[in-house]
């Protein structure tokens, strides 16, 4: 793999207006509230490697997905993509980009229209991008059905007649009708079985294989994170606290929020690995914690994450942002 | 857009036959009951030039003698006998029913169709605007909805009046009429669509859509109007419930189109007057036809919003 | 020893127009005096229908078409509804995936409490207060006491999950049948909810039906476990040999197409193929087409549950045929 970075995301922050109507508000005195969805998050995507961003509910990673692709606008950092800036504002120069990335969602029963035939479905991002014609629209939508694993005569046919496992690879195939580089994965398959969720899991690996595809995957799952990243990076309240080589995250975990996750996940294993227990719950995100985020659910809390926010410090093979880790690195440094 | 309907599917009939809302129409007797009186009522209506055994707006073919026939009874003078008798000027009961049902249909349908057209558009764009827009059209929706329908039609009414020169009153009375029923309905889909647009956006499919650039309007009308259309079909066939009661309310006020050419409304307000004189039957036929016709189109929509609703199936 | 429930042959119906389908075909097991019996398979394999049908609320137009439930030696399938109602509750708790479907928003977590212990136990309100403090305070919420009149919309979600326990143990039971009580939980979360379900169950000695799409959830939790699908039991035995050494094809290739965190394969095991509607399950063994040791029997035949060893049973031809070759 080289180290061309296809992807770059600097600073990114979204927060969303959650005030109550004007009226309201004037009524009862109330103050303008905002949700700070996602703080300062910036990482870099790798061509042809699969970056995986982990977190809980409320950590913001779906945010962070919508922002990339632009069905969110930033509200402050920024996005460039293979060294031009993202900026959806401009027409022309985005519709280029636009083509080289595309987005697979998590319910595949919501992301095709049901009132489409899956042909026209497949087609619409070739038609959107104007890069075939006629027949040979056909031919490639009947191509591409074959390849995600069906069959070029379920083109005729409409979504409800599929399982929740052959809408996903309809939604892959739609995916791919633009022949993309880079394809963020909301949670690709966290709606399905596990039976059906290995089927799948397994065909995003393959045509990552042979189309060299970029991924952007997002996920709440670890054993799926573990699965299908060469890195990932752990969210937690809407701020980046840890990134790492997927196997150095795994087998020495550095930041206490990754290690509290990897901790939750049943072992299947049955090793009789005795879990630390996990402690209380993601806090309210409208009122995060001061300092450090994480501080009050921390085995490692000191003072000073009470009050200051920890900044990112290398790790062997990426960043984490704790106070702990920090004080622990100098002490083995003394 | 390339077409994937395949050859070898079953045809639309048999698909159409076999689909859930035939198939629950099939099992609802008051459905089929009501679908066969509004047809059958619309039909006669629509065929009242060759179905009517007179033409009641010909002056020509009148004869004052004839007024007052009771039904089915031989007239005192001339001997002639209609199946629902006449009215004072002689015209046969019947006949001015057709033609009326004839004038209260086309008034029902356009009006519909007006207030979907608004309605659909304005809260297809309220609802996937949202924003200032979106509070903007909703406000005056509320506003709106404060007046009762009859009240704002009248001041409608009376203000297009107001615009329009005497010479074409008579003429633009029907289109007046359209208008002010339409314009006091948008409001019932606007506020459909509107709700039904802002589910469907937040989507997936809409988002895949956005995702690659397509066009805020053809997302509209492509991906979210098809979406949104079960529960317009089912407010716009209570609509044209409505929309022939409000003609029928305004004509009996008499605001709505002229007697000439009278309307069900226009029929039982000249009804009413003979009413009490003994002459029950010119009140009678044209009220039941209005009432079989209300009644059998809002028991159709009734029935079309429970076999939509999949929580009831 | 009788079991505590015994499940025999239950056949769940549900009459549509297209023809009656059969989303619990003869599912026959029991639950031991304070075991906690897993409860997997994908969705539409009929796990949760089977804990609807066990406490009397399957939605209507589903139906008991056939077989029959025993609860410690007395059939409670056929029970009138005022009779069943009394068990529900109080012989037998109900923990649902969505806590907010089991409170009731416009009464406090103390009103809701109090009503179902004085609905089922002969106890004064102060009593019935006390006991609820103390239950609360046995599912790990803080400060109980004072939270106790709380609405449960002043709870997080795991909080109101806690509650939800307390609120299925209020009365004692005997079983407690949790559907997927932590899916719609943070993973952080989930660890603590299984934890406290699975101590305070242990503690009153009361049996758990545990149903669940997750199968680290039920090798941490549960004492056996059964593997359904297509409405029917492919499998059911101690939950180290089952997850360790399936036998059941399904099973084999379910565990194969789990990702773990401790091992890195390039590629995971798949099953083929999806499992079929109920309108369209294949003749003979219902995992037949997706079965990767199919033969010509399983086209034809449905296998019955053989007993193996370990107090194992499955449901596949591949054991019978062996039994056969043996005898």
């Amino acid at each position: 793999m080289s180290g061309d970075v296809l992807l770059r995301v600097e600073g990114l922050t979204r927060r969303f207006d959650i005030s109550k109507p004007w009226l309201n508000r004037v009524v009862e005195r109330a103050q303008k509230q905002y949700l700070t969805a996602n703080a300062d998050v910036s990482f870099e995507i790798r061509r042809g490697e699969t970056f995986a961003l982990v977190g809980e509910s409320g950590s913001g990673k779906s945010t962070i997905a919508k922002m990339i692709v632009g069905l969110l606008e930033p509200s402050a950092g920024r996005i460039h993509f293979d060294g031009h800036e993202m900026d959806f504002a401009s027409g022309a120069e985005m519709r280029k980009l636009r083509r080289r990335f595309q987005m697979i969602f998590q319910d595949p029963f919501a992301s095709l229209n049901p009132r489409w035939r899956v042909g026209d479905i497949i087609a619409e991002p070739i038609h959107t991008f104007g890069l075939l014609k006629g027949a040979e629209v056909t031919r490639e939508v009947g191509r591409l059905l074959d390849l995600v694993g069906l069959s070029s005569a379920d083109a005729g046919k409409f979504p409800h007649e599929f399982s929740g496992g052959q809408r996903q690879r309809i939604a892959i195939a739609r995916a791919l009708s633009s022949k993309p580089e880079f394809i963020v994965c909301d949670e690709p398959t966290s709606a399905l079985d596990v039976s059906v969720q290995a089927q799948i899991l397994n065909l995003m690996r393959d045509l990552q294989d042979e189309f060299g595809l970029t991924y952007l995957l997002i996920s709440h799952d670890l054993s799926v994170v573990r699965h299908m990243s060469n890195r990932i990076g752990v969210l937690y309240l809407g701020r980046l606290v840890e990134v790492a080589e997927a196997r150095a995250l795994f087998t020495d975990p550095q930041h206490p929020y990754t290690r509290m996750l990897l901790d939750a996940v049943p072992d299947l294993a049955l090793s009789g690995r005795r879990r630390r227990p996990v402690t209380g719950e993601i806090p309210n995100p409208i009122d995060p914690p001061p300092g450090c985020a994480f501080h009050p659910r921390c085995p490692l809390v000191m003072d000073v994450c009470r009050q200051t926010l920890p900044q990112p410090r290398a790790t062997a093979s990426g960043h984490a942002s704790c106070h702990a880790v920090a004080a622990q690195d100098a002490l083995s440094v003394d | 857009m390339t077409d994937f309907t395949p050859e070898d599917r079953p045809n639309a009939f048999a698909r159409a036959w076999d689909s859930d809302i035939a198939w629950s129409f099939r099992h609802s007797p008051l459905a089929i009951v009501a679908a066969a009186v509004s047809l059958l009522i619309i039909a006669a209506a629509i065929f009242a030039p060759w179905l009517a055994p007179h033409d009641p707006f010909n002056p020509a073919s009148l004869n004052l003698m004839d007024g007052f026939t009771p039904p089915m009874q031989p007239n005192q003078f001339t001997g002639n006998v209609y199946w629902l008798g006449t009215d004072n000027q002689g015209r046969d009961v019947f006949s001015t029913i057709l033609y009326g049902a004839r004038i209260s249909l086309f008034v029902g349908f356009m009006a519909v169709l007006f207030a979907m057209v608004l309605g659909i558009t304005l809260g297809l764009i309220a609802g996937y605007r949202g924003g200032w827009i979106d509070s903007l059209l909703m406000r005056i929706a509320d506003v709106q909805l404060t007046f009762p329908a009859i009240l704002l039609a009248l001041l409608i009414f009376g203000v297009a009046r107001g615009f329009i020169p005497p010479s074409m009153r008579d003429a633009m009375a029907i289109w007046v009429l359209i208008v002010a029923i339409g314009l006091s309905e948008w409001v019932n889909y606007a506020r459909v669509v509107r709700g039904a647009a802002m589910v469907e956006k937040s989507k997936e499919y809409v988002q895949a859509a956005r995702v690659i650039g397509v066009h805020p309007a053809r997302i509209l009308i492509r991906h979210i109007l098809p979406n949104v259309m079960g529960p317009v079909l089912v407010i716009a066939t209570i609509g044209l419930a409505l929309a022939i009661i409000a003609e029928a309310t305004l004509s009996f006020l008499g605001v709505g189109v002229p007697s000439t050419q009278p309307s069900l409304g226009t029929l039982i307000r000249i009804g009413q007057g003979f009413l009490f004189s003994g002459e029950w039957w010119i009140l009678l036929f044209p009220s039941l036809t209005l009432l079989a016709l209300a009644l059998s189109v809002n028991l159709l929509g009734d029935w079309l919003r429970d076999a939509l609703n999949p929580r009831l199936r | 020893m009788t079991p505590l429930l015994s499940v025999r042959d239950l056949i769940v119906e549900f009459p549509t127009r297209r023809g009656t389908l059969r989303a619990l075909d003869r599912v026959s097991f029991d639950i031991a005096e304070g075991e906690v019996l897993g409860m997997v398979g994908e969705s539409g394999a009929g796990k949760s229908l089977t804990g609807a049908a066990i406490i009397g609320l399957l939605e209507p137009p589903g139906r008991i078409a056939g077989g029959e439930i025993w609860l410690r030696g007395a059939r409670i399938d056929n029970l009138p509804r005022e009779k069943m109602r009394r068990i529900r509750g109080r012989r037998i708790g109900m923990v649902f995936q969505d806590p907010l479907t089991s409170l009731n928003p416009l009464y406090t977590v103390a009103q809701q409490l109090i009503e179902t212990i004085r609905t089922h136990m002969d106890v004064s309100e102060r009593e019935a207060r006390a006991r609820a403090v103390g239950l609360l305070d046995r599912v790990g919420i803080p400060a109980a006491a004072r939270r106790i009149d709380d609405y449960p919309h002043h709870f997080s979600g795991g909080m109101r999950q806690r509650v939800v326990i307390a609120l299925a143990l209020a009365a004692e039971p005997e079983l407690v049948i949790a559907d997927e009580p932590t899916t719609a939980l943070d993973v952080s979360v989930q660890a603590q909810i299984i934890d406290v379900l699975k101590e305070i169950c242990a503690e009153r000695g009361a049996s758990v039906m545990l149903i669940t799409h997750d199968m680290g959830v039920i090798a941490e939790t549960a004492d056996r476990v059964a593997v359904l699908y297509a409405g029917r039991l492919a499998e059911i035995g101690p939950v180290r040999d089952v997850i360790q050494a399936a036998e059941h094809p399904y099973t084999a290739g379910l565990m194969g197409s789990i990702p773990t965190l401790t091992q890195e394969a390039a590629r995971l095991t798949q099953i083929p193929g999806s499992m079929p509607r109920l309108n369209a399950i294949p003749q003979g063994c219902a995992f037949n087409p997706r079965c990767p040791r199919v033969f010509d029997q399983c086209r034809t035949a449905r296998p019955e549950l053989v007993a193996r060893a370990g107090a194992r049973q499955v449901a596949c031809w591949l054991y019978e045929k062996e039994a056969q070759n043996v005898g």
